[in-house]
């Protein structure tokens, strides 16, 4: 047992390295939801009028509405970027030392996981921050509240970066992944509008919007920022956290793809 | 005892057959080296003797541990110096070995002292604190062969170790595995240059997919030099 937390925080603490070593990255990982939250949001703004939802109490601007699926979006991307780094052939290795370890290869991929949870969660968190210093703040209940929400969201997305990258062969599928998962997965949620703003356009896409896992994970925010609980979302999210996992567990068995593809 | 036995090992890429039927025996503490050209099949039997892959047929057995029934005793008694880096660049040499240790599930004072042996043992302790971005090219191999030791590995797998290294770091490196198999540690050694093996040293020539010759160097090499041989072997000089 004190084996498995040995490797645990090993490789957790090698996930935090290898992130302060990148800081470019840190600053990619920010400014991106920034120009959402700071410029779109604010042409939006004017555009788009919004009903009193749940769980907010009164009229909000966009601005508020947007925050938690900009939070969404930072563990969309960073659970990408795993995938992204493990196509590099630097990282490839290090996944070799990590799965020619005597630990059982389920613990070491959770750890793995695990690790790059923390990281997109500190990245929400230093987000969060700056939206406050903009004004745009939560209850302050919210902010200890949503952390549970970011910690299966950040799994479900960074287990569904670590199954992608068991199958794609070359860096260059990268764009691939940007257009056939990240857009439409960002694009088709309640990150950006309400679901019920999306059926009266289209019946067809708010169905698909509802299915969405990640609609899921930024409902999921979104109630726990208010230190409210959505107990459909939770579910669907858990089940996605456990069906990705699975694939991903697949991708990187002796039997399955993930390293015989890159031999 | 026998540190590595492989029979009737195969393995197909699709239509392609990387190893056919390959059996090959390596007792404890013999150093064995694995000589074939590219496209032989010696990486993928490392990657099947590191159950990265599993085999279609055959069976895999390290220091006595079936690596199909019990993968977690038989790669707890393996090394491996994989063929391309596996360093974090960005990390030190000492954390480079002290992560890999981790994840052997060591801790505490334990794993400080055998992080301290193992510098001693490949003589880079003076580099700990480097980071593994500034080290030259023999001393990123002397690393990885210090953290594959890290454990008290029973196996030491290498494959093309000494790839990109110039003569005098080639030279130290393929001397240094030569005495840890003198020390007890079974080593097989792929390669597909043939002065890295000595005449004494285990010989298994790989071509093809086939094992082609197996036994000791001097007996396979004859009255030839070595290089000539595995050559005339291969059919390289048809």
């Amino acid at each position: 047992m004190i084996g498995y937390l040995t490797a645990l925080s090993a490789i957790v603490t090698r996930e935090a390295l290898r992130f302060i070593h990148q800081r470019e990255r840190f600053v990619a990982a920010l400014v991106r939801p920034l120009v959402w939250l700071l410029v779109f949001a604010a042409g939006f703004r004017a555009a788009l009028g919004l009903s009193i939802i749940p769980p907010y109490q009164t009229y909000i601007t966009y601005e508020t509405y947007i925050v938690p699926g900009l939070c969404g979006m930072i563990l969309l991307f960073n659970g990408m970027q795993s995938s992204l780094s493990l196509i590099y052939d630097r990282e490839m290795g290090s996944m070799k030392l990590l799965l020619t370890s005597p630990l059982p290869r389920w613990w070491l991929l959770t750890c793995k996981l695990l690790g790059a949870t923390a990281i997109s969660i500190l990245q929400v968190y230093a987000f969060l921050a700056i939206a406050a210093v903009f004004g745009i703040v939560m209850p302050p209940l919210g902010y200890l509240t949503v952390l549970p929400a970011l910690v299966v969201s950040g799994l479900m997305l960074g287990a569904l970066g670590l199954f992608l990258s068991s199958f794609i062969k070359q860096l260059e599928n990268f764009a691939g992944v940007m257009n056939f998962v990240i857009f439409p997965m960002f694009f088709m949620s309640s990150a950006l509008y309400p679901l019920w703003k999306m059926a009266e356009s289209s019946e067809l896409l708010h169905d698909i919007c509802a299915v969405n896992p990640f609609t899921h994970a930024v409902e999921l925010i979104r109630f726990a920022l208010y230190a409210s609980f959505n107990p459909a979302a939770l579910g669907w999210t858990v089940l996605a956290v456990a069906l990705f996992t699975g694939l991903a567990l697949w991708g990187y068995s002796p039997e399955g793809s993930g390293i015989r593809r890159r031999g | 005892m026998t540190g590595i036995r492989v029979a009737n090992l195969t393995y197909r890429y699709g239509a392609k057959t990387a190893l056919d039927d390959v059996s090959l025996e390596v007792r404890q503490g013999a150093f064995c080296a694995l000589l074939g050209p590219n496209g032989a099949g010696k990486s993928t039997l490392f990657n099947l003797l590191t159950r990265l892959y599993v085999p279609q047929a055959g069976r895999i057995t390290i220091a006595g541990h079936d690596l199909q029934d019990n993968p977690r005793a038989a790669l707890a008694k393996l090394g491996i110096v994989f063929q391309q880096t596996t360093l974090d660049l960005d990390l030190t040499v000492r954390q480079n070995l002290t992560y890999f240790a981790a994840l052997h599930g060591l801790s505490g004072r334990d794993r400080a002292r055998r992080v301290d042996l193992v510098l001693e043992r490949l003589d880079i302790a003076d580099r700990a604190r480097q980071k593994a971005r500034t080290l030259n090219g023999g001393h990123k191999r002397r690393t990885e062969i210090a953290r594959a030791l890290l454990h008290d590995p029973a196996v030491l797998l290498l494959d093309e170790p000494t790839v990109g290294l110039d003569a005098a770091a080639r030279a130290g490196i393929t001397d240094h595995v030569h005495g840890l198999a003198d020390e007890g540690v079974t080593v097989l050694w792929a390669t597909h240059l043939a002065d890295e093996v000595r005449p004494d040293d285990r010989l298994v020539v790989l071509h093809q997919a086939k094992v082609l010759a197996d036994g000791y160097a001097s007996e396979i090499s004859g009255v030839k030099p070595l290089q000539q041989a595995f050559l005339d072997l291969t059919g390289a000089n048809a």
